[in-house]
């Protein structure tokens, strides 16, 4: 049944190819259903294929599918292949089941959507993406999937596409995307060019064999971190992400939080050797993720969107993931990946769910002591919020803990000190987001209270299993001050992770290490407590006392304005000068040129067509001689 | 007196020809052709075509010439005469017509010694020639009455009076 | 007997002069008989070949020649009149609607 691994991807394109189809005439129930079990179906593939590459070991690194020969240009050559390693198993696992349960949960929450059909069908085709993108054998077809996935996400960004904002998000995360996207396009051209061939494991062996000189590999490195700021929402190609919250929420958790964003993540553990040799291109990657994840955690303090603190989380939390690959951790960071997935996904879920209780309110302010309305909502948003925060036991800590002490025992005591800052602040934001939305005083709406439910079971049965996982889903990749082979994960991972050098510290400073990021995560959830439930008018002196750093802080620096001013606007007047003086000029005096030409040549040729019947008689008795005389001499 | 008689025909036949080209008025023209067509007719008959020499009185002389006769008096036929303007056109194609007209004797050359003087002795009887056409030539001789049908009601469409004018 | 080269020459002869005709001719009418003798000229040869080559089919094509030279002319003669009453003359000069 394995050997079929190869169709994980195609089980969503062929729905989603039905839904686009027919969807018009398909009744909501059945599109529902379709929709669901094809991702259930790539789940239960990637579960057995998961599971036979388990039970393989390490002598079968991993299973590989070619499909046919797709691009054939001299000598270079690109194939259509798969291949499913720890890595990638571990990918799909999460994208088909965190996948799965999203789709369920959007069975209820777009229930009263008019294009429901549309929905699904975008929300399949982008599983098909991203699973091509993580199968994907090489360089170019996991660009295909790259590509597939940010199409994807623009037209659910855009989803609902009457709203001018929404339209606006969209076209602005495709547009920061292409940026990214064109690095990472130089870097495969680059790798293709030195390396001959776009697969992985040639690229991986020409790496080994020291083949491509260390500026080449220093260049590369960086071009395709580019692409991931762009597709991860780092430093300085985020500002699509919060905007991309206007899209449905179901989109914003499975897109924009557990699987698309992470893609870049992906993408460097993949190539893990390449930035293994770079160290300027580590270090790049580490002080970019440990800078972004202190900053998008800043700006998040101040939110009062519920999405868009938690896209600001999400960024930071990619931030993490980042600093993990930037330190050489990248089976922690592909941890902390898999963990986020669960958990962010439930908290996205869990603000849907809040939004549809509440009738799409959005402003925290406007919440409070919702807890007891939502008795099953309330609790897994509890557990996520739990988890990211670090709090010791649920999975976000294992995974964090996993990057931090990576930072701090590969030397880079900055980025390591960055990172427990970010910490304090990401426990700090989530207990605001909490304490502001389901504890203390009501301050609804009274329309909104009028209509105050919980969520259908088709919602909630989602976010308890999720709850669930983000509980337990960092048992798998233990730290070793709890014995030295309970870190699973690391070791599933070892035969993909090539530049696995691990750098043990003592026991004892691993529990230092540990008993910091547990400080940290208490110290900011206990300034929570004290600022927004105990004595909630000190938030409001703090901005009296520092009106400026809460204006930089709640118009997120002004980055967006600065973009405006000076790339967005240089890109507009330098269109203009280039409509004013080659479009309407060049190219249009091009066009009126070869129509004024056509006119010229036939006002001359309009000479012989006098119109009177004797010239055209004469013409064709000139021709009859002429023909005669031809076939005579 | 075989040659004789071609020899008349001819220049009857030539004479008759270019009267009709010099001829200013249009109804003597037609007149003319008429006298081109009976001479054509008398060739035919020294050719042992018989039926085709009466068809071709009573067809071309009697019914196309009449049916030309009548449009000549209906028409004002010198109306809107504008000055003729390009002479050079009317002597190139008199020179062609020159060029053209060696230039196919030139290729008829060839040809003409084997032909020689007489045929073998095929007789054009209309016997012969009416066994012929319902024979080998049933279908495109049927398929002709449907043309001559379609040219006739056709023609009456053509110059039928709509009512809206 | 008369050589049937001699017919074919006249043919010839006959051809060339509606040409002719047609070039020195001002009105539609008197055109179209040119072509008319033209189209007889053309008859005259294939008789005279016919003659020549000793077989009856040559007559027969003649004859339908004639056949549809008579539709012919009946549809000619119908356009020349409604070009008359469209354009109030049937010069040849005064008509150039193809005019480029």
């Amino acid at each position: 049944m394995t050997e079929y691994f190869w169709l994980i991807p195609f089980f969503p394109a062929v729905s989603s190819f039905l839904i686009i189809v027919f969807g018009r005439k398909l009744p909501r129930k059945y599109i529902a259903v379709q929709a669901c079990l094809a991702v259930f179906l790539s789940f239960l593939l990637s579960f057995f294929s998961f599971l036979e590459l388990r039970s393989a070991g390490h002598e079968a690194e991993a299973l590989t599918k070619n499909l046919f020969s797709w691009i054939q240009s001299g000598n270079f050559n690109v194939d259509l292949s798969f291949r499913f390693d720890p890595l990638t198993a571990v990918m799909c696992l999460v994208v088909t089941f965190v996948g799965f349960l999203i789709h369920v949960y959007s069975t209820g929450y777009m229930s009263h959507d008019k294009s429901y059909a549309r929905f699904f069908a975008y929300m399949n085709l982008f599983t098909f993406a991203m699973l091509i993108l993580v199968m994907g054998s090489n360089l170019v077809v996991m660009f295909v999937g790259w590509e597939g996935v940010g199409l994807c996400s623009y037209l659910l960004i855009g989803f609902w596409y009457e709203k001018p904002s929404a339209a606006n998000a969209g076209k602005k995360a495709f547009i920061v995307n292409r940026i990214g996207d064109a690095g990472f396009m130089l870097g495969i051209f680059f790798l293709v060019i030195h390396v001959g061939s776009a697969e992985f494991s040639a690229i991986n062996h020409a790496l080994e064999g020291g083949h491509i000189a260390q500026g080449l590999v220093t260049l590369i490195a960086i071009l395709l971190f580019i692409g991931a700021t762009g597709k991860s929402a780092q430093i300085p190609l985020y500002v699509w992400l919060p905007d991309a919250m206007e899209g449905p929420t179901p989109v914003s958790a499975l897109i924009h939080a557990a699987t698309m964003v992470t893609a870049g993540v992906y993408m460097i553990a993949r190539m893990n050797l390449l930035y293994s040799l770079s160290h300027t291109a580590m270090t790049i990657v580490a002080v970019v993720g440990a800078l972004t994840a202190v900053y998008a955690a800043s700006m998040a303090l101040v939110q009062n969107d519920i999405k868009r603190v938690l896209a600001y989380s999400t960024i930071s939390q990619l931030g993490y993931m980042f600093l993990g690959l930037g330190v050489g951790a990248y089976s922690a960071a592909v941890f902390h990946l898999d963990t986020h997935a669960f958990f962010k996904g439930l908290l996205f879920l869990g603000a849907g769910s809040v939004m549809h209780a509440l009738s799409g309110e959005l402003n925290i302010q406007k919440m409070g002591g919702l807890r007891k309305y939502l008795p099953v909502t309330f609790p897994t948003f509890l557990v996520a919020t739990l988890a990211i925060a670090g709090v010791p036991f649920l999975s976000g800590f294992f995974s964090k803990d996993a990057i931090l002490t990576s930072a701090c025992a590969s030397g880079n005591y900055f980025v390591w000190a960055l990172g427990l800052f970010g910490a304090i602040l990401t426990a700090f934001y989530m207990f605001r987001l909490l304490f502001l939305t389901f504890f203390g005083k009501e301050r609804l709406e009274p329309e909104a209270k009028a209509h105050l439910h919980e969520s259908p079971k088709s919602m909630t049965i989602p976010l308890a299993i999720l709850g669930f996982f983000a509980l337990i889903a960092g048992y798998v990749g233990l730290p070793i001050v709890f014995g030295a082979h309970l870190n699973w994960f690391g070791r599933f991972q070892e035969p993909v992770i090539h530049a696995g050098h691990e750098v043990h510290l003592s026991l004892g400073t691993e529990w230092l290490l540990i008993l910091a990021s547990v400080a940290v995560a208490f110290t900011g959830i206990f300034v929570a407590y004290i600022l927004y439930l105990k004595k909630p008018h000190i938030p409001h002196n703090l901005v009296a006392r520092f009106p400026k750093l809460y204006k930089l802080l709640y118009n997120k620096y002004y980055m967006d304005e600065i973009y405006n001013a000076t790339f967005v606007n240089s890109a507009i007047k330098g269109s203009e000068f280039v409509y004013d003086n080659f479009d309407l000029k060049v190219i249009d005096g091009a066009v009126n040129g070869s129509a004024a030409s056509a006119n010229f040549f036939g006002k001359i040729l309009s000479y012989f067509h006098s119109g009177l019947i004797k010239d055209y008689a004469l013409i064709f008795l000139l021709g009859a001689v002429a023909l005669l005389a031809y076939l005579i001499f | 007196m075989d040659l004789v008689l071609f020899t008349l025909l001819s220049v009857v036949c030539i004479g008759a020809v270019l009267g009709m080209i010099l001829s200013k008025n249009q109804a003597y023209s037609a007149l003319f052709v008429v006298l081109a067509f009976a001479c054509t007719a008398g060739f035919f008959a020294l050719l042992d075509a018989p039926f085709i020499a009466v068809v071709q009185i009573i067809i071309y002389a009697g019914a196309i010439l009449v049916l030309f006769i009548f449009v000549i008096m209906m028409v004002d036929v010198d109306a809107g005469l504008s000055p003729e303007k390009k002479k050079g056109t009317l002597y190139l194609s008199v020179l062609l017509g020159a060029i053209l007209l060696i230039e196919l004797l030139i290729a008829l050359k060839a040809v003409f010694t084997p032909l020689g003087t007489v045929g073998n002795t095929s007789s054009g009887s209309p016997t012969d020639l009416g066994h012929l056409l319902f024979t080998k030539y049933l279908y495109p001789f049927e398929i002709t009455s449907i043309l001559i049908l379609a040219a006739l009601v056709g023609a009456i469409v053509l110059v039928k009076k709509r009512e809206k004018e | 007997m008369t050589p049937i080269s001699y017919y074919v020459i006249l043919s010839v002869i006959l051809f060339v002069l509606g040409i002719i005709g047609f070039f020195v001719k001002k009105d539609l009418i008197t055109q179209f008989l040119s072509i008319e003798i033209m189209l007889n000229a053309a008859n005259l040869a294939i008789i005279a070949f016919a003659k020549a080559a000793g077989s009856l089919d040559g007559q027969i094509i003649v004859f339908f020649v004639i056949t549809v030279a008579a539709a012919e002319a009946a549809i000619g003669l119908a356009i020349i009149l409604m070009i008359y009453r469209k354009k109030k003359t049937i010069k040849t000069e005064d008509i150039h609607l193809l005019k480029g």
